[in-house]
């Protein structure tokens, strides 16, 4: 017994030794990490927990349910999380309760290998830090698509005349796959759509909503359309279960996730027939050259309600866990915000969307309001039972009694 | 006892009972009167990855010193309660007024979130509730007669459903209910129709449902009629064999006469249990086709914005439904209390 502790005592020495080797440069503080729960931000918080040492705690919270968390655990004094990992959707929110800090001092003083590019600035003040870029693109099956006999599609018409061929020829049942299940994947769905009319979701200068007009219609009988080639259960459809499906062989054509690329195109959980001929490709456009999809980020904030020691020690954690070698080591799982970072086919979807000129999410306060009544209102017009008309007027009620409550409409 | 020995008897669990259940209450009837203030916007430049863009944001200050004022909100009175996402009572009217036949003014109903969470909510409550009390019966009649040695696994078996967690139990069936599913793949051959699948349409979720309902709570209906047979009078039983009754006679004239407080018991709890029907919408992914109210509760809290006044009008809507529910059967307990008293 005694010599067992001895031995435990000495392991101890060891791996303190080691990781205050890797302690950052900190004395002491205390981290605690909120966010989502995916490979890119698993590498990013694993990185910045070899900032621990003796003074120094790092410990985290990855859940796909942090949205859901981050404001009541902000909100708290001291806060629950000394960092949330936020989208560009996820940080209003925290803006608008005022949760988190301005970043700029602790850039002047920390940041010296942060590019301008990864810093959000609102209203003058850098309130996040981006770290990786995401979109959601057209993953197509390149053996499925030569025996049609059909070109690559790069407009959403060309996507639904692909899937009719693919469909009619007999090579597959439902080639179509889309995030779709009710709620809020349906509204990302809805909204990506939207962004490829070119058309304002809101009357500019107001939080009136306005997609109830011929390019509601045009977006949503696109969706309608699409949905026709997909598989019956598409309204229960999420992220995992399109991904599955991917890798299932399953389907042909696929709206996804770019950060799904890594992960469908590694050695896991397919056969090399479907990962050899699957390739990601930009977002199809709409109408005219606007591409119906939406730019995404994904970066750091820090929270308000924390004592400046330890939002110091948590923008040195951060940082070191998006340094260079981090992202050199995870290089497919991203497309990272970095110079380091070295294309790959994993990231070509997000790459070629975002030079074909899509938009980002709008960073508006009340577009979460607008989400969630489109989540929720447009599954009738898609099951048939609806006019696309009442669809959207259905969702603009809802939205405005909505809005109403939490204060943006009088 | 005398009462003052009973009130320090019950005195721990109605501090709890205050503290726990009737102070969030009352929070939860104040917060549902009323709204959030008015968000003081202004526009500023955002800029991020892709570029810089005006944009409009909440002025954070501002709005702080506005709820720091009056942290609660601004008073709404009842109007959370009649707008479109509750009572809906102008929707309603319209609807009434712009008729053109009953059915065509219950479909307008049913497009309002509420109604349509009301409309799945009693039909789920309706139809489980009965069938969960009679498949509980037949169940326990059923093992009552079973050999002693088979009785304890047989017991076992019957719990099983019970037992599994209501959202993973949801959660195995709709994986097996997927067109990929075993149950789904069976359903396909049998009805002969590759494209059958029991998510799709609004009837088959309802239906998969409630038979998942009915499936869930059968074994706690079992388990209370089961310890009531335990306790019918052989003798009266013997008697009714001699005089020549039947099996099914037993049943009807002796036996459902002796369980019948244990069904109003039943019919009480699962009527509560069913009104809040929740877990297996979420574990089905059956948003689409059904919602209950509290799913509606339950969707008004997640999101990026959170909308708890428009969560605690659902809320208090909800439990003045369970009210009504369980009136008829409250009066009747009621009066069968007073009856024996006098």
């Amino acid at each position: 017994m005694f010599h067992k502790t001895l031995a435990l005592a000495g392991a101890m020495t060891i791996l303190t030794g080691t990781t205050a080797i890797a302690g950052c440069g900190l004395s002491s503080g205390n981290v605690n990490i909120l966010g989502n729960d995916f490979a890119a931000i698993q590498a990013v918080v694993a990185a910045a927990k070899e900032c621990a040492s003796d003074g120094v705690t790092v410990e985290s919270n990855l859940t796909t349910e942090h949205r859901d968390l981050q404001v009541a655990a902000l909100t708290a004094n001291p806060a629950q999380y000394s960092a949330a990992i936020v989208a560009n959707s996820s940080i209003v929110p925290l803006l608008n309760d005022g949760l988190i800090r301005p970043l700029d001092d602790l850039v002047a003083k920390h940041g010296q290998n942060l590019q301008q590019n990864q810093l959000i600035v609102i209203d003058g003040k850098v309130m996040a830090v981006a770290f990786m870029a995401n979109a959601q693109h057209l993953f197509y099956r390149s053996d499925i698509l030569e025996a049609a006999g059909v070109d690559v599609p790069t407009t959403y018409d060309e996507v639904v005349a692909a899937a009719q061929k693919i469909e009619s020829m007999g090579l597959m049942d439902d080639p179509v796959i889309l995030n779709t299940k009710t709620g809020w994947n349906l509204g990302e769905e809805f909204v990506n759509m939207y962004m490829g009319t070119g058309a304002d979701f809101f009357t500019p200068g107001t939080a009136e909503v306005a997609i109830n007009n011929e390019n509601g219609v045009a977006a949503l009988n696109m969706l309608k359309a699409l949905t026709e080639y997909s598989n019956p259960d598409y309204l229960t459809f999420d992220s995992n279960a399109t991904a599955a499906l991917w890798e299932g062989g399953q389907a042909a054509l696929g709206i996804m996730w770019g950060s799904r690329g890594g992960p469908i195109l590694d050695d896991e959980g397919s056969t090399s027939e479907i990962t050899g001929s699957t390739v990601l490709a930009g977002a199809p456009t709409l109408m005219g050259d606007n591409v119906a999809s939406t730019l995404w980020w994904d970066g750091f904030t820090i929270a308000a309600n924390i004592s400046d020691e330890d939002a110091e020690a948590t923008f040195v954690a951060m940082v070191n866990g998006i340094s260079d070698n981090v992202v050199k080591a995870n290089n497919d799982d991203a497309v990272w915000l970095s110079p380091v970072y070295e294309p790959n086919p994993a990231s070509a979807g997000v790459a070629a969307t975002a030079s074909a000129g899509a938009t980002p999410y709008p960073m508006i306060p009340f577009m979460g309001l607008l989400h969630t009544a489109l989540g929720a209102e447009l599954t009738e017009f898609l099951q048939g039972s609806e006019s696309a008309e009442q669809a959207l007027a259905d969702v603009e009620a809802a939205y405005t009694t909505a809005a109403k409550e939490q204060g943006f409409l009088q | 006892m005398t009462h003052r020995s009973f009130l320090m008897f019950i005195l721990p669990s109605l501090a709890a009972m205050i503290l726990f259940i009737a102070l969030p209450l009352v929070s939860v009837v104040v917060q549902s009167l009323h709204i959030e203030h008015e968000q003081v916007l202004k526009v500023t430049e955002n800029c991020g990855p892709f570029g810089c863009k005006e944009e409009t944001t909440v002025d954070a200050e501002a709005t702080a010193a506005l709820r720091a004022e009056k942290p609660i909100g601004r008073f709404n009175g009842l109007g959370t309660y009649f707008d479109r996402g509750h009572l809906a009572i102008e929707d309603v009217a319209t609807a009434w007024a712009e008729r053109t036949s009953l059915s065509g003014f219950f479909s307008d109903l049913y497009n309002l979130p509420l109604y349509k969470a009301i409309a799945f909510t009693i039909t789920y409550t309706v139809v489980v509730t009965p069938l969960t009390i009679l498949l509980g019966l037949m169940i326990a009649l059923g093992v009552n007669r079973v050999t002693p040695i088979l009785k304890g696994p047989t017991i076992f078996v019957s719990l099983l459903p019970m037992i599994v967690t209501p959202l993973i139990g949801s959660l195995i069936l709709f994986w097996m209910i997927d067109a990929q599913g075993i149950i789904g793949k069976s359903l396909q051959f049998i009805f002969d129709d590759p494209e059958l699948s029991l998510k799709a349409s609004p009837p088959l979720t309802w239906i998969t449902l409630m038979t998942y309902g009915v499936w869930h709570s059968a074994p706690f209906a079992f388990v209370v009629f089961y310890a009531g047979l335990q306790t019918v009078n052989t003798d009266t039983l013997e008697a009714a064999r001699i005089d020549g009754a039947d099996r099914w006679q037993q049943v009807r004239y002796v036996i459902i006469p002796h369980l019948m407080p244990l069904v109003v018991f039943i019919s009480l709890i699962q009527l509560m249990d069913n009104f809040r029907v929740f877990e297996p919408i979420v574990g089905f992914s059956a948003e689409a086709n059904a919602t209950s109210l509290s799913y509606i509760i339950y969707s008004d809290l997640r999101g990026d914005t959170m909308r708890f006044n428009s969560a605690a009008a659902t809320s208090v809507l909800t439990v003045l439904g369970v009210i009504v529910l369980l009136l008829p059967v409250l009066i009747r307990t009621w009066r069968d209390f007073k009856g024996k008293v006098v």
